[in-house]
This record gives C-alpha cells, sequence and structure tokens, in this order.
C-alpha cells in the first residue's frame, strides 16, 4: 500500500489489477476508440489547415472593389420608364475613387494586418509568333508579398519587380518558350505595351494559375492598363481569417464600396469544411459514447462481482462516499489510462499513415500536424467521460444495503 | 443471567427491540418481538436458536447494520436511535467487529492488507503504526509469514484467523461473530474458537457468537436462546448443561 494514497484510490487501484482480464479489456476499447478520436481529429487538423494555408496564401482575406457599373433605365418623364429593357453595361477597368484614402483607413483598422493596392486586368504576353492572354497584375512587392507568398513559389530567378520586370508562371514561360532574364512583349486593350525582363517564374501548384497570372510594379500595370494614378483594388488581410466576412461587411459600411471575403468567394470549400466537421464530431460522439457504456458496463459487472466486499466494508465502516468515489475513481483511470495509451497509439497510427502514403510525385500529403493539446484534451475528456460513466455502478454501489450484500 | 462481568460496563443494551419486514404493507411481518437483552464488557456469549428464528436480524441489529422497527439499543452507552447513517456508520467501524460464516476477506488485498483495512477506513491514508498493528494481530493468529500472502491462497482455517485478526484491529469493545466455525472441520473449528476465547481473555472484548453448534456453545460463558423471535433462555452456560441433565 501507497502511504500517500487515500483509501480510496488504493482499493480502486486494486480492484482494477484483481479484475486484469476484464481491465485489459475495457482498457484495450478505451483506447481503440481513443485512438481512432486522435487520429481523425489530427488527419482533418491537417487537412484543413493545409488547405486554408494554401488558400489563404494564394489571395488576400478581403478585397475591396470599385462598385459595378449600372444602366439607368430611360425616363420619359417623372416616374415613367420609357425603354424597360435595361441591358447590364460591360465592366471597363475602372480605378477606385480616392482609394488612398480608403487605403489609410483599412490600414487603421485594428482587425487588418495588412493593405495593399493592385491594379490589375487582361493582357496579351508575346514572343516572336507566341501569343497568349494573361491577366496582368500590378502590385507593391513589399505589401503583396505579405499578403500573397509568392516568393515561396518562385522556382527560378527572384520575385524582382522593377519598373521593367514581369514574374510569370511556369507554364505561360513553357508555352512561349522564356526563362530568366529573357525579354516579354505586354500589349492591353488600350494599345499601350511594354517590353519587360522575366525576373522570376513561380510554380503555384495550378496550371490554369500558372498559364495566366503575371505580377508586375504596380506603376507598370497602371501605366499598361491605362489607369494613371489608378488602382483596382485593396487586397488586404486580417488577423483573424474566419472574421474576413465580418470585417467586410465593416469595411463596407464604412467605405461604401465593395468588399468581398474570402469566406464568401470559397464558400465550397467551408460548406465541404463544415461537413467534415459535422462528420467528424458525429464520429467521435458515437465513439466517446462507445467508451463510456463499455466502461459502465465493466464497473457494473464489477460491482455485481463485490457487491460482498462492498458490503463487508459497509460493515467495517465504510461510507457511501468512499464507496462511491472507489467507483468513480476506476472509471476516471480506465478512461485516463486508456486515453494515455489511445492518444500514443492514434499519433503513431498517424505517423505512420503520413509516411505511408505519399502524393504522385513522392511528396509528402500534406504536413503532419500534431497539436499536444488534442492529447491534454482527449486525456482530460476520457477520463470525465469515464467518471460520468461510473457515476450509475458507483451510486449503486454506494447504496448497497450491507445486510443484502454480505448475505448475497 | 450470567455471573460474568455481572458489575462491567454496558456494551450492548437492548430494550423491547422489535423488528418487523414490510412495514406498511399487507405482507409485513415481525420478526423478533420486544428483546430484552444486555451484554456486558468481557462476555463471551453464545446465542443459539433454530434456523430463522431472528438470530441474524437480532445480529443485524446489534451490528448496527439494520435498525430496529421499536425498542431502544444502546452501543457502548450511545442511543442508536438518535444517530444518522453516518454516525452509525463511524459507532461500528469504531466500536464493532465482525467475523462471518464464509470468512469475507478482500481478495485484492493481502492478510495484513485485510487486517489494516478497518483501520484505514478509520483514518483515510495507511501508515507504519497500521502496519506494525496488523502485523501484531498476524502474529497473534499464528500467521505472521503469511502477512504478504494473497487471502485467496490461505486454507479456510487460516482465512478465518485473518478474519478475527481484523475484527479485532480496532480494538472494539464487541465482536458479533455469524457461525464463524461453520465452514471449517472440527480440528479448524476447535482451533478458531480457541483463538476467539483467548482474544476475549486477553482484551476483555465482548463477545456474540451465533453458532449451531451446541458443543462450541457450551465452552462460551453464557448462552442466550431465541426461538420464534422471543428470547427464551439465558444464562450460564452451567444451567444449560443442567436443565440438559436433568
Amino acid at each position: 500500500m501507497r502511504s500517500w494514497l487515500p483509501f480510496e484510490w488504493i482499493a480502486a487501484i486494486r480492484f482494477l489489477r484483481d479484475g486484469w482480464m476484464q481491465t485489459i479489456f475495457i482498457l484495450a476499447g478505451v483506447s481503440m476508440g481513443v485512438a481512432v478520436i486522435v487520429f481523425m481529429s489530427a488527419l482533418l487538423t491537417g487537412l484543413q489547415a493545409n488547405f486554408l494555408s494554401r488558400v489563404l496564401s494564394a489571395q488576400a482575406h478581403l478585397v475591396l472593389l470599385p462598385p459595378d457599373e449600372v444602366a439607368r433605365p430611360l425616363r420619359a418623364a417623372e416616374g415613367l420608364v420609357q425603354d424597360a429593357v435595361v441591358q447590364r453595361p460591360s465592366q471597363r477597368i475602372r480605378s477606385i475613387d480616392q482609394w488612398q484614402t480608403l487605403l489609410r483607413q483599412m490600414q487603421a483598422m485594428p482587425q487588418v494586418a495588412e493593405a495593399t493596392p493592385v491594379a490589375s486586368g487582361g493582357a496579351l504576353a508575346m514572343r516572336g509568333e507566341a501569343s497568349r492572354s494573361i491577366t496582368l497584375t500590378g502590385v507593391e512587392p513589399e505589401g503583396y508579398f505579405r499578403i500573397v507568398r509568392l516568393p515561396d513559389s518562385i522556382v527560378a530567378g527572384q520575385p524582382r519587380l522593377t519598373s521593367e520586370d514581369i514574374v510569370i508562371g511556369t507554364d505561360l514561360a513553357s508555352e512561349i518558350g522564356v526563362g530568366v532574364g529573357d525579354k516579354l512583349r505586354v500589349t492591353t486593350a488600350t494599345g499601350r505595351d511594354a517590353t519587360l525582363t522575366v525576373t522570376g517564374l513561380f510554380d503555384l501548384g495550378n496550371r490554369g494559375v500558372n498559364e495566366r497570372s503575371t505580377f508586375v510594379a504596380l506603376r507598370t500595370a497602371q501605366s499598361l492598363l491605362g489607369l494613371t494614378g489608378g488602382v483596382t483594388s485593396l487586397q488586404i488581410t486580417v488577423r483573424d481569417p474566419y472574421a474576413a466576412e465580418t470585417v467586410a461587411q465593416l469595411a463596407q459600411g464604412m467605405t461604401g464600396i465593395r468588399a468581398d471575403s474570402w469566406i464568401r468567394t470559397n464558400l465550397q470549400f467551408f460548406t465541404a469544411v463544415n461537413a467534415q466537421q459535422t462528420s467528424n464530431t458525429v464520429i467521435r460522439l458515437s465513439v466517446g459514447l462507445s467508451v463510456a457504456l463499455g466502461i459502465a458496463s465493466v464497473l457494473v459487472v464489477s460491482v455485481v462481482q463485490r457487491s460482498r466486499e462492498i458490503g463487508i466494508l459497509r460493515a467495517m465502516g465504510a461510507r457511501r462516499g468512499q464507496i462511491l468515489r472507489v467507483f468513480l475513481i476506476q472509471g476516471g483511470v480506465l478512461g485516463l489510462l486508456g486515453a494515455l495509451i489511445g492518444s500514443a497509439a492514434g499519433a503513431g497510427a498517424l505517423v505512420a499513415w503520413h509516411a505511408s502514403v505519399r502524393q504522385a510525385d513522392g511528396s509528402q500529403l500534406f504536413p503532419l500536424i500534431i497539436q499536444p493539446q488534442l492529447f491534454v484534451i482527449a486525456a482530460v475528456l476520457a477520463a470525465v467521460t469515464g467518471v460520468l460513466a461510473a457515476m450509475a455502478p458507483a451510486l449503486r454501489a454506494a447504496r448497497l444495503d450491507p445486510v443484502v450484500a454480505i448475505r448475497g | 443471567m450470567a455471573d460474568i462481568g455481572a458489575m462491567a460496563p454496558e456494551v450492548v443494551c437492548l430494550q423491547g427491540v422489535c423488528k418487523s419486514y414490510g412495514v406498511g404493507t399487507p405482507r409485513e411481518v415481525e420478526v423478533l418481538h420486544g428483546i430484552d437483552l444486555v451484554l456486558r464488557r468481557g462476555e463471551f456469549c453464545a446465542l443459539i436458536g433454530p434456523s430463522g428464528s431472528g438470530k441474524s436480524t437480532m445480529l443485524n441489529l446489534i451490528g448496527l447494520l439494520d435498525r430496529p422497527t421499536a425498542g431502544t439499543l444502546f452501543i457502548e452507552g450511545h442511543d442508536t436511535r438518535r444517530l444518522d447513517d453516518a454516525a452509525l456508520t463511524r459507532l461500528r467501524g469504531r466500536s464493532i467487529g465482525f467475523v462471518f460464516q464464509h470468512h469475507h476477506l478482500i481478495g485484492a488485498f493481502t492478510a495484513a492488507e485485510n487486517i489494516m483495512m478497518p483501520l484505514l477506513l478509520d483514518r483515510s491514508r495507511p501508515d507504519a503504526a497500521m502496519r506494525r498493528s496488523a502485523e501484531r494481530l498476524l502474529d497473534r493468529v499464528g500467521l505472521l509469514p503469511w502477512k504478504d500472502s494473497r487471502v485467496g491462497n490461505l486454507s479456510g482455517g487460516q482465512q478465518q484467523r485473518v478474519a478475527i485478526a481484523r475484527a479485532l484491529a480496532m480494538s472494539p469493545a464487541l465482536v458479533l461473530a455469524d457461525e464463524p466455525t461453520g465452514n471449517l472441520d472440527t480440528k479448524s473449528a476447535d482451533g478458531v474458537f480457541d483463538l476467539l476465547r483467548e482474544m476475549n481473555r486477553e482484551s476483555r472484548t465482548t463477545f456474540l457468537i451465533v453458532t449451531h453448534d451446541p458443543r462450541l456453545a457450551q465452552r462460551c460463558d453464557r448462552i442466550v436462546e431465541v426461538v420464534d423471535g422471543r428470547i427464551v433462555a439465558d444464562g450460564a452456560v452451567e444451567e444449560f448443561r443442567r436443565i440438559a441433565r436433568s
């Protein structure tokens, strides 16, 4: 007997050791349940974090755009519409009015981490006989690269953007046959053109993006697109990406111009995430319930098997509370031990799975994220579940009439 | 009434104790009818009677495992009617030891730990003094070499000796023994009974022993006979022998 342990702990541990076969089986059950929860949770967390990181490192959380141009119905007189059919006008490339003021307003918002102007529009990239239509994005590299981590995706050259430089995707480079240091002629619909030097090639992991996207200095884009001093959008990152929609509404209210959050533009992704989380929660609850029922059933059997011993303990002076605690502790210990073993098994399975499953090119599927708090939460929840599951058998044990229990 | 301990303090006092089961239902049945009994310090008393006469019910009431329906029960001067469940449990743990027909030791613990159990329940945490006390008792019942043995590995007689040692662990005023030799062969039964007797003489602990064995009952100082829930005879064992001879 350990002298620092009170009676309840000593009895609980001895009872568990005495019924070692039952203890091993229920521990195996609890461990498997916890392992499944840990494995699934870590897997989904990793998948979501990876997807989120990919989405958010390639786009701003929030984009402020000029309002759409609308056609007004022709009116013959006050309240009388002469021509009821109103066609939506084509949208010209327009600058955001007073964008410098808006930019300062956005930068002053506590929720905003970074805000930068962008001028973008369609253009044609030409090299000899080859030409491709491209999206020309003019940026201020310092600010923009803090929002879109383009430098991380550079596979050749560097992300240098002076007024005569251009950074293009690997697929566009191979299609029109240019490399780092080569010249590329860019023409826009306004008739303006410029010959720029390719300073870097990027690979954003998407063929369409690699074919169409190009990056130049803001002033170069403004000049080519005919937007002298103007910008087509303000790109913003917020401190909490999940609060982007709220900040968008706030910004729209403050400025009166359109604000699109990444949440709204990636609605399908969020629907998928929510569906995943819901199914994950249902599975976790089901496994948790199975674990609880397993612990409860083992302890109910234990109470029946030990009813005489409980009776004799009561006869020797054990209080109802002491008997209650003996069984609650057994539930808690089963839950906690099961959680520790299950967490280790779940983490091991996760590492093994991550090492064995690879992408077609041999690279890892996604970075493995094993959060220590997941194990702490699993341990605490399993111990609490064990205690709660033990409540019914423990109450039954505590309420046993010693006379009846001893008589058997 | 036996002469032994006539002037000694009362350990148990029952006054008009009745016990009914199914109270308030059509199946209500009274199994003890107005029992009056006093047990004094150091008495070694047998409780005899046919099966179903109310011996075990009486033992449960005196052992504070059950409450009388009517009458008063004093244990070491405490009026048990005034005590709540927690206080009864405390009084039971400190003043009363139990020895059962089936030893009812706790299989998950060793012999020494089983003896320590009443002390542990009372003081919550084990200490060296408890251990020493348990070993002293084990030595007294001749089982010190088995102190660390699981009780399941001991013979029936050894287990009953451990149970006796456990009943005496708190140095209680009263030990209630329900057929303590009922499961043992004659030789072991005699050994266990001798041990109870020695303990009674050494510690002046009061013993109330339920037995069906007239041979063992006659080795007690006093015999109380219960028939149909009433005490029909109560006296020194010599009186019983004289009545039996006549």
